[in-house]
């Protein structure tokens, strides 16, 4: 299978990682060529250095053959435009966009894009755990 | 009308200003702080602080409304196209314009719907097309959604369809010639009709002919 990640921070870098242990064929898209670091000596998926806006970096990134892509820069609006390209434009199958602010996550997954909101996770992780570690106040 | 700025560089903040003296009501989103000052300074309560692209931002700018016109002119593209999608799609704004910075990004624009783009540089380079008038073609009107160009050409003494008939020009595929105006008149063109040198060539072509279009009027590379 081909993957494309786009930013490679330690969001990107550790899926791209993850997907190449599980025997992936993925490349790596970051603007940034010290990026390249967080993927490890032991990286042998391609490694692409340009901006995702950039239909030709994208398409030397190998999405035309892509079975999945994963979009992680660091803007919100970035990733929700080249998540729809990928999508629209070069028929991936599968797009996950993560998307930091909640509200916009849910704007755009009630219209059929697959986000992962890292902001929303927390919220409901931490307050599960307050509710759960919590004692509940003795009857009176 | 109501109408929603977002975005306060000299684009947006010179909008506002023309918007306003034309009567209508205006609220200019501005995120970054020292330009919001300034803003707010000459536009009072017109000015609002805040990132447009969040949805909270748009509501309190009164998106729900909804606005008749939305105008997304910051110096970003991905911001311009995020804010006339929740625009359009989310609050059923009929009509929102997006500035694209850079040209490369046209295409993202069009390919996800949002139609009615301004582009400065684009714009720039029409301009100069239109001031050099050895090139021949002059691009007067891109239909983007349609692929087609509307463009006029200069027709001289030594260009290969001078004294022809329109209809054995050999014109690239989908393209017409519409008119040629001669002698401060004009005249729609038929197969028949001959061309004739000083004529202006009014044609429609699909945006990538133009070149051939031009050769098969004016002839050699240049």
């Amino acid at each position: 299978m081909k993957g494309v990640v786009i930013g490679c921070g330690r969001v990107g870098s550790a899926v791209a990682q993850g997907l190449a242990t599980e025997g992936w064929d993925v490349t790596v898209i970051d603007e940034n060529e010290d990026a390249l670091a967080r993927l490890g000596l032991a990286w042998r998926g391609g490694f692409v250095i340009g901006h995702g806006m950039d239909t030709t970096v994208l398409e030397s990134a190998g999405v035309r053959e892509a079975d999945a892509a994963v979009v992680a820069t660091d803007g919100d609006n970035t990733n929700i435009v080249i998540g729809q390209v990928l999508t629209q434009r070069y028929e991936i199958a599968t797009v996950v966009v993560r998307i930091l602010d909640p509200a916009r996550a849910k704007f755009y997954s009630d219209r059929g894009m697959q986000t992962v909101c890292p902001t929303q996770t927390a919220i409901s992780g931490l307050l599960e755990t307050v509710r759960r570690t919590t004692p509940e106040p003795a009857a009176s | 009308m109501y109408v929603i700025v977002a975005g306060g560089g000299m684009v947006g903040s010179n909008s506002t200003r023309s918007l306003l003296e034309m009567g209508h009501e205006v609220t200019l989103v501005e995120q970054r702080p020292d330009r919001f000052a300034r803003l707010e300074e000459e536009f009072g309560p017109v000015a609002m602080r805040g990132d447009a692209t969040e949805i909270i931002v748009l509501e309190r700018a009164g998106i729900a409304r909804p606005p008749d016109l939305v105008l997304a002119v910051t110096g970003d593209d991905e911001d311009n196209l995020v804010i006339s999608q929740i625009a359009k799609e989310g609050y059923g704004v009929r009509k929102a314009i997006a500035r694209v910075n850079n040209p490369r990004n046209q295409q993202h624009f069009d390919l996800l719907g949002i139609t009615q783009t301004v582009c400065a540089t684009t714009s720039i380079l029409g301009l100069v097309e239109h001031e050099m008038p050895e090139h021949g073609l002059v691009r007067l009107l891109e239909l983007q959604k349609e692929g087609l160009i509307v463009a006029e050409v200069q027709v001289e003494g030594g260009s290969p369809a001078a004294g022809k008939r329109a209809g054995g020009l050999g014109v690239p595929a989908g393209s017409r010639l519409i008119s040629v105006f001669r002698h401060g008149r004009t005249e729609l063109v038929e197969e028949s009709t001959v061309i004739r040198p000083g004529d202006q060539v009014l044609a429609v072509v699909p945006t990538g002919s133009a070149p051939e279009l031009r050769r098969a009027l004016l002839g050699g590379s240049k």
